[in-house]
């Protein structure tokens, strides 16, 4: 995904023999040759002021980004004169391609620069090179891969999430009465802030002496209802709470798809004397496949970025055990203003996150509807 | 099926759903009676205003907003206003840069064939929606590093320029979508009454397609209300968003948790009345794209 667009902008100029068609081409090829050495005049005069060689400049690169902008309306008119028609055409994606492009390709390629430095906001040295130093320490580093496992265990708690969210949307389409009602209720839950959630549920809910839900707990034989001090019951408090926030999500994307499904063919298997267990295995839950697959691969997606909830309830503690890769990085920034090792750790994350995606979508998109 | 059988069914999937709806709104139900607690309410566990506990405004007057401290100066209260504000603004102004450009660009994709090189349409619009598996920590250091060059770091601009490219996405999914389901004959039309191409689409395919805007810009705006790893990052003094303030205030605050639970019902209640009454936008934002 990232390699493509670089070449999408350098291409938004169309070859030559279309330019003829309108007697505005010189111009418009004019404006796009001025604004572009506009664009890199500043930007290299800003470059040299920064770097000392020169003495007068901005004083920040604010004035370049402005450049920039500039530099995407000359683009954009320079479409119109040269291409006529087209061009117009061309000016609906002009805009979110040139903010996609300023927004994440440039930053993530300045992310690895940083990726290879030793940069650490806290010392008084700037970025200094030094070359493949932070890939050795990521693979010994023992706390990255213990997240990277536990972002496997989060990812799998997917299918649970799934399986509720299913039946809840079953209980939904059922015929029952304040239908309304209670999907305003089970949608609640995902319109709260991460943020909020982990102090309701995760700091007092949860809580050890007051909070009701270790009452309970205490009342259903369980003496020591602490959620957060043994990895697998901790893990599983943070995944609870998460499948609480998007558990709705899921149900919702299911939910439309049984309304879609047309009534008379689950009526026909009723008719033919199909039990209700019988018609959902062989009639409801194969015709909900390509919704199902769907809303798993979206929610994966979704999982891949956990960190709010982490960060604010265990930081990742008992000894990493909640810990996902993002909130892992977190600190590394927070604590220790680790910013080149951690830009590292986030672009290997990136790495395979591309390729578990790719290879995710190759598996899934056969039962997908719809692919992009 | 015998009458008792379906009374069992029935009493199953009411039992279900209430349990289910319990679990869905106690959270919600226990922070709004917490804030009314005392001490003492919160340490012996009771739960019902009026029958086990005597509601107190205790919470939100440490917020400074309880109708005796309502009229006075509040530094607390002045602080959450401010977040609060932050938060509207920089929501607000990224759903609308969002939808806007993102109902452009889909409208392009799903009218006109391009050609950028090797990519055609169904490349463009793989391109934009794969920004969706890219995880915010993979940005937020360059991004520390380059708004601080910028001078953007610590502004609402710089927030809102995050929260649209986070969004931007789903609003390019959600209205490709809804572009795709208006007939092209109803521009045709216009187009051969002598409107231009833009001319076309703003007066005919936006009203249209108005609806599933509203719907993008609702959800939108709820997934940039609750965005907290950016802000966290990215804003100190200033630009502080509501998350932030509530993230910080859970350490520090141990356990007065009548004043958390104040906040925290501040900073959920928006999300919660926009849920109640515009949930219809919010299912149809969802479903676009992903269920035909």
């Amino acid at each position: 995904m990232n390699t493509a667009l670089p070449q999408t902008a350098g291409k938004m100029h169309e070859p030559l023999s279309r330019i003829a068609d309108t007697p505005q081409g010189p111009l418009g090829r004019a404006l796009v040759w001025g604004a572009s050495l506009s664009l890199a005049f500043i930007a290299l005069w800003q470059a040299l002021y920064s770097a000392g060689v020169i003495a007068s400049g901005f004083e920040s690169w604010r004035p370049v980004l402005y450049a920039f902008l500039l530099w995407t309306v000359a683009i954009g008119v320079a479409q119109v004169l040269m291409r006529g028609e087209r061009g117009k055409h061309a000016l609906f994606v002009l805009p979110a391609v040139a903010f996609t492009v300023a927004m994440v390709i440039f930053p993530t390629f300045f992310g690895l620069y940083l990726a290879f430095t030793n940069w650490n906001l806290s010392s008084a040295a700037g970025p200094q090179f030094n070359g493949l130093d932070n890939l050795r320490s990521l693979f010994a580093d023992a706390y990255f891969w213990n997240a990277l496992l536990n972002m496997v265990y989060y990812v799998l708690f997917v299918l649970v999430q799934y399986t509720i969210a299913f039946g809840l949307a079953l209980l939904l389409n059922a015929d029952i009465k304040a239908r309304k009602f209670f999907r305003v209720a089970f949608l609640l839950p995902f319109m709260l802030s991460p943020v909020a959630v982990s102090w309701m549920i995760g700091k007092s809910l949860m809580e050890y002496r007051f909070g009701p839900a270790a009452t309970l707990a205490r009342h259903l034989g369980w003496d020591n209802p602490a959620f957060f001090t043994t990895p697998w019951i901790a893990r599983l408090s943070i995944v609870a709470m998460d499948a609480w926030v998007w558990i709705p999500f899921i149900m919702i994307l299911l939910l439309a798809g049984l309304q879609a499904m047309p009534k008379e063919i689950t009526e026909a298997a009723k008719v033919d004397g199909a039990s209700p267990w019988q018609s959902f295995w062989q009639i409801t839950f194969p015709l909900m496949l390509p919704v199902s697959v769907t809303a798993i691969v979206l929610k994966v997606i979704f999982q891949l970025k956990l960190a709010d909830i982490v960060i604010n309830v265990t930081s990742g503690g008992p000894g990493g055990a909640t810990d996902t890769v993002s909130s892992f990085i977190f600190r590394e920034y927070r604590d220790r203003s680790n910013v080149g090792y951690g830009t590292m750790l986030a672009e290997f994350y990136l790495v395979i996150i591309i390729i578990f995606v790719t290879l995710l979508l190759k598996f899934a998109s056969r039962f997908m509807q719809r692919t992009t | 099926m015998s009458d008792t059988q379906r009374i069992t069914v029935r009493v199953l999937v009411y039992g279900a759903l209430i349990i289910w709806t319990f679990v869905s709104l106690f959270p919600i139900y226990w922070t709004l009676t917490t804030s009314f607690k005392t001490a003492v309410n919160v340490t012996q566990g009771h739960l019902i205003p009026w029958v086990d506990f005597l509601p107190d405004w205790k919470g939100w007057r440490s917020l400074g907003l309880s109708p005796d401290t309502i009229g006075q100066v509040s530094t607390v209260r002045e602080e959450f206003l401010k977040r609060f504000a932050n938060s509207v603004i920089a929501s607000l102004g990224a759903a609308a840069l969002a939808v806007v450009i993102g109902s452009l660009a889909a409208y392009g994709l799903s009218r006109f064939d391009y050609k950028f090189g090797w990519m055609r349409n169904k490349d463009i619009s793989f391109f934009f929606l794969s920004q969706l598996i890219l995880p915010p920590v993979v940005l937020a250091m360059p991004f520390l590093v380059l708004y601080k060059e910028l001078a953007l770091l610590d502004t609402r601009i710089g927030l809102i320029l995050v929260y649209t490219l986070m969004v931007l996405p789903i609003v390019i999914w959600i209205m490709r979508d809804q572009f795709d389901t208006i007939p092209i004959e109803l521009e045709q039309a216009a187009l051969v009454d002598g409107c231009s191409v833009w001319g076309a689409f703003l007066r005919i395919v936006v009203p249209i397609a108005l609806p599933g805007m509203v719907a993008a810009f609702i959800l939108s705006v709820i997934l940039c209300w609750n965005e907290y790893f950016f802000a966290a990052l990215l804003t100190s003094t200033n630009a502080k968003t509501l998350p932030v303030m509530v993230a910080s205030q859970t350490g520090s605050q141990g356990i007065s948790w009548w004043s958390m639970a104040a906040l925290s019902t501040a900073a959920i209640a928006p999300l919660v009345v926009i849920g109640v009454f515009l949930e219809r936008y919010i299912v149809k934002g969802l479903t676009a794209g992903a269920v035909k």
